[in-house]
């Protein structure tokens, strides 16, 4: 009993100090504002194509340079010929699409400006379990016009592998990721932030995700460090969003085709139109290398391929007698296939 | 013996101290765990975590501000089980927020329970369709325990706050759930369903709100209410929580709060024109109504809106959400631009709706984007041989309601008991102030001089009232309908306001005709002011009340509907024998000229001859 007597007025004692310590905590509130207000700008909002069938037409996106990097998710959204971009502090601009990475599904967008407020991928920190984090993103489309995106937060639960829930989430990222314990993952709040308490980028949000059997919706973000190797090979040109600018070979004279392989596409509705597989004649080369209707076509000999124009210019620069290895994204998973003709 | 007894007595108490240290202990640990402030902490044995003093002075803030926001949410349950929500009292004599769609089937009384474990009869006050509030009053104490409100425009993004409540409707025992989160967003814009549940300059929220926290309070930090829940993004993902949720400002409430405890069917206000925002990124007016206030102050198509309710406009949301705190009636400053030149102008809003349309509106189907009602645990259907919960019983042997006569149903009004209670009120308040002037003469003879030192005679009488200004007078002719007889030429028809100014004087609220108490609007100097409006055929008059002196400020005479009114101001009121009298009448022309009438006596004479003959 003495003991809990001691304890009661230790707890009291305690109390009493920590009312006179309450100045010390206001500063505490205000670096924490001071590190959302420094990093809302850096969050923009990117509306592209979609907009019908429950595919929402918008998206988050992380400036990543002074010089307008943006960092998002690659998603149907960006296959618009205009994708418009609002910045953090309100200004629009259209963007281009630099170059994406199908494999870890992301991609760079640039604006034109100078002095953007960024983060730096060279100064990036981790999370670990229990640790408190804090997502910024358009979830909703909440924020129109110039108004700041919506900030939630959450707690990191689980830092794990995506794959090793494979064959129940649908994701092409099978690397690591943070699993969070909060609402994130809506509509459009992939490509937004996912901070640390003191707004240092530790992870990009992921898509929208849903267990194919039990309905339920996962929370994640993808951390900065499993991107950065690619966003760099992006900016730095080795990743190319279009073939026509680098594809130069020489075009042969009896060029490979689709039809020839006995594969269609789906209609192009959209300027970059995703590289589907609408059809494979039985018997064809196509059907004999394995390829299935609804094969996503990543990459043609080596080249990625994001739009159907992309494929048919890239299969014009290749010889009808060679063989064509083909990456093409089924389900959740990549496929190598080869075809040749007989 | 005597001494075993005392002891045993004082055993719960020292075990309920004993476990709210505990209680401190485990919270402060699993906190410390999360990582909250630092790993800052050293361990000094496996069961005595020692803790970083940041992390319990935090958790103390925490427990104490959830203890303190608890004690004034209180869940509501509809009659027989049906449906229900959240609330939150604001004043200890038991006026409580909510939604609009959480009462809108409950009927004029409903239960609410308090955390304390008592369950209080609740009576429906007034309600706010277009922007889901409702205001009702628990019944049978005079000392409930109130949230205390606080400026909710100061509330940051980031800001800690949560959300107290019945999700679910859990609060079978009469504990709310709390959820806390943070400020995701301030200002927020959500569109309404139709012209109904419009949530404009609203706080977005990451606390759970699920179906049946509707209505219930978003706190700050300290435990001090921000806002009203009642919505959330949810579209493909089912009505549960997203981590999106929306708490009307509590800013907005206070704006409507008098205009609610006038018992009307409440409306939002709109400003007669419309506005959208160009290539330039300039918020321009794109329509305008030739028959608003905002085109008599001068505003016209292609004008670019700078500012509007002291706030700077730069896109069509931030418009729409000044526009959407304010009720209807309200005068508010509008800066605009045109070929570089900006002017400043107060517009008064008028009604989204019409009365009898909102009446209308508000009978139709259920709305789209409410908050769910959540559905009680079902029962078993008919004579199952189950006990009977409460309610039904209830409906099976009805009790008298001693509330009762708290409840009257007028078509315009959501409960009309509320409106006549604040008129007359409003009206007492005046009359021990200023004196009874029910027997201040049939006719009354006001001499002064204006501003130029002109002498002025105005005479009123219950028939007949005139004016004379230096060489020139003005009679009005009983026989003809006053909207016409606007004189003295330019002043918007002063003569007729002062003649309805005398007429509410002597014949008070309960013999004047239909007088309603509207609620309380901005008046010239900082403050707000209680309206009480009179309906004489077309014309409305108003009445403005300063509520920290009781005294009667501004009256408005309207000539027409939407007209612009003739608005005189009483000063330097003094004392004449038992009355006090005014001193000096303000009042603006059609030109926007200021003139000045100074009052050197008021006679009060029961004489009957004819005023006009007594001015010519």
């Amino acid at each position: 009993m003495n003991r809990s007597c001691l304890r009661l007025a230790m707890a009291l004692g305690i109390w009493i100090i920590g009312s006179v310590c309450g100045a010390k905590s206001e500063a505490q509130i205000m670096r924490f504002r001071s590190a959302i207000t420094e990093t809302l700008p850096k969050i923009v909002k990117i509306v592209g194509s979609g907009g019908s069938r429950g595919l929402e037409a918008y998206q988050s996106g992380v400036l990543i340079s002074a010089e307008g990097h943006v960092l998002t998710t690659w998603s149907y959204v960006l296959d618009s010929g205009v994708i418009t971009l609002t910045t953090g502090e309100g200004f629009k601009h259209e963007a281009t699409l630099v170059g994406f990475d199908p494999k870890l599904d992301i991609a760079i967008l640039k604006i034109d400006v100078a002095d953007a407020p960024h983060f730096s991928i060279d100064n990036i920190s981790t999370t670990e379990a229990g640790d408190r984090v804090l997502a910024f993103s358009n979830l909703y489309n909440v924020a129109t016009g110039n108004e700041p995106v919506s900030i939630q937060q959450g707690f990191v639960s689980a830092v794990s592998n995506l794959s090793a829930i494979r064959g129940t989430w649908q994701s092409p990222y099978q690397g690591t990721a943070y699993f969070l314990d909060a609402m994130t993952n809506n509509p459009g709040a992939t490509g937004g932030a996912l901070t640390d308490r003191n707004g240092s980028l530790i992870g990009l949000i992921g898509k929208e995700m849903r267990d194919s059997r039990t309905g339920a919706w996962l929370n994640f973000g993808v951390p900065i460090g499993e991107l950065k190797s690619s966003i760099r090979a992006i900016i730095d040109g080795q990743q190319q969003s279009s073939l026509s600018e680098r594809d130069t070979n020489p075009r042969p004279s009896e060029p490979m085709s689709l039809e020839l392989m006995g594969a269609w596409l789906v209609p192009e509705i959209v300027k970059r139109t995703p590289p589907y597989v609408d059809r494979v004649a039985a018997g064809s080369a196509a059907a004999k290398a394995g390829m299935v209707v609804d094969d996503l076509i990543i990459e043609v000999d080596g080249v990625m391929t994001p739009s159907s124009a992309d494929v048919t210019q890239r299969l014009k620069g290749i010889d009808r007698d060679a063989a064509v290895p083909i990456t093409v994204q089924r389900g959740n998973q990549f496929v190598e296939l080869t075809v040749k003709l007989n | 013996m005597k001494a075993m007894k005392n002891l045993n007595r004082q055993r719960p108490k020292i075990r309920r101290a004993r476990s709210v240290v505990n209680f401190v202990w485990i919270v402060g640990w699993v906190f410390g765990l999360s990582g909250v402030l630092s790993w800052d902490v050293s361990i000094a044995t496996a069961q005595q975590p020692k803790l970083d003093q940041r992390l319990i002075d935090v958790q103390e803030r925490r427990i104490a501000a959830i203890a303190k926001a608890t004690r004034s949410s209180i869940s509501i349950f509809g009659p027989e089980s049906r449906g229900g929500g959240s609330g939150v009292i604001i004043s200890s004599d038991g006026y409580a927020l909510t939604n609009y769609h959480v009462v809108e089937s409950n009927g004029a009384f409903m239960n609410c329970s308090l955390p304390d474990g008592n369950l209080y009869r609740a009576v429906i006050v007034g309600i706010d369709p277009t922007g889901d509030v409702a205001l009702i009053k628990l019944l049978g104490r005079e000392d409930f325990p109130a949230a205390g409100m606080v400026d909710s425009d100061a509330v940051m993004p980031g800001d800690a706050c949560f959300a107290i409540g019945n999700p679910f409707l859990l609060a079978t025992n009469f504990q709310p759930s709390v959820s806390w989160g943070i400020v995701s967003g301030t200002h927020r814009y959500q569109y309404p369903a139709g012209t109904l549940l419009e949530y404009a300059d609203c706080i977005q929220t990451d606390a759970a709100i699920n179906p049946g926290n509707s209505g219930g309070p978003l706190f700050n930090e300290n435990g001090d209410l921000i806002g009203v829940n009642g919505r959330g993004s949810f579209e493909k993902r089912g009505r549960v929580n997203v981590g999106v949720g929306y708490a009307i400002s509590i800013n907005q409430i206070n704006y409507f709060l008098d205009h609610l405890k006038s018992g009307r069917l409440v409306d939002h206000a709109t400003l007669g024109a419309t506005v959208a925002s160009n290539e330039d990124g300039a918020v321009r007016v794109d329509e305008i109504l030739e028959s608003s206030d905002a085109w008599r102050q001068g505003l016209r198509y292609g004008d670019e809106i700078v500012a509007f309710g002291g706030r700077a406009v730069a896109t069509v949301n931030q418009f729409k959400n000044v526009l959407g705190i304010f009720p209807k009636g309200f005068r508010v400053p509008l800066i605009f631009r045109r070929e570089g030149d900006q002017t400043e102008i107060v517009v008064r809003l008028t009604g989204v709706h019409a009365t009898s349309q909102l009446a209308e509106i508000i009978e139709g189907k259920p709305l789209e984007h409410s908050m769910p009602q959540p559905k009680p645990t079902p029962e078993p259907p008919g004579d199952s041989g189950e006990p009977r919960d409460a309610s039904s019983v209830e409906a099976q042997e009805p009790v008298k309601n001693p509330f009762a006569h708290m409840f009257v149903n007028r078509p315009g009004f959501t409960n009309y008991y509320f409106n006549a209670l604040n008129r007359d009120r409003i009206w007492q308040e005046f009359c021990d102030r200023c004196g009874d002037w029910s027997s201040a003469g049939e006719r009354w003879r006001i001499s002064g001089t204006d501003e130029n030192g002109t002498e002025v005679l105005i005479l009123l009488g219950d028939e007949k009232s005139g004016v004379r200004i230096g060489g020139d007078s003005w009679a009005l002719d009983p026989e003809v309908d006053f909207s016409a007889q606007l004189f003295p030429p330019r002043s918007n028809g002063l003569l007729v306001a002062l003649h309805y100014w005398r007429k509410m004087l002597v014949a008070g609220p309960a013999r004047y005709g239909d007088v309603i108490y509207f609620g309380s609007l901005p008046g010239e100097r900082p403050g707000m002011l209680n309206t009480l409006i009179g309906t004489t055929g077309v014309i409305e008059t108003w009445f403005l009340f300063a509520p920290d002196t009781s005294m009667l400020e501004t009256v408005e005479m309207y000539p027409e509907i939407n007209s612009t009114p003739c608005r005189f101001t009483l000063l330097d009121y003094r004392k004449a024998n038992d009355l006090l009298v005014p001193g000096a009448i303000e009042y603006q022309d059609i030109d926007g000229q200021d003139h000045k009438i100074s009052i050197e006596g008021i006679e009060f004479l029961p004489d009957t001859e004819s005023p006009i003959e007594r001015v010519e």
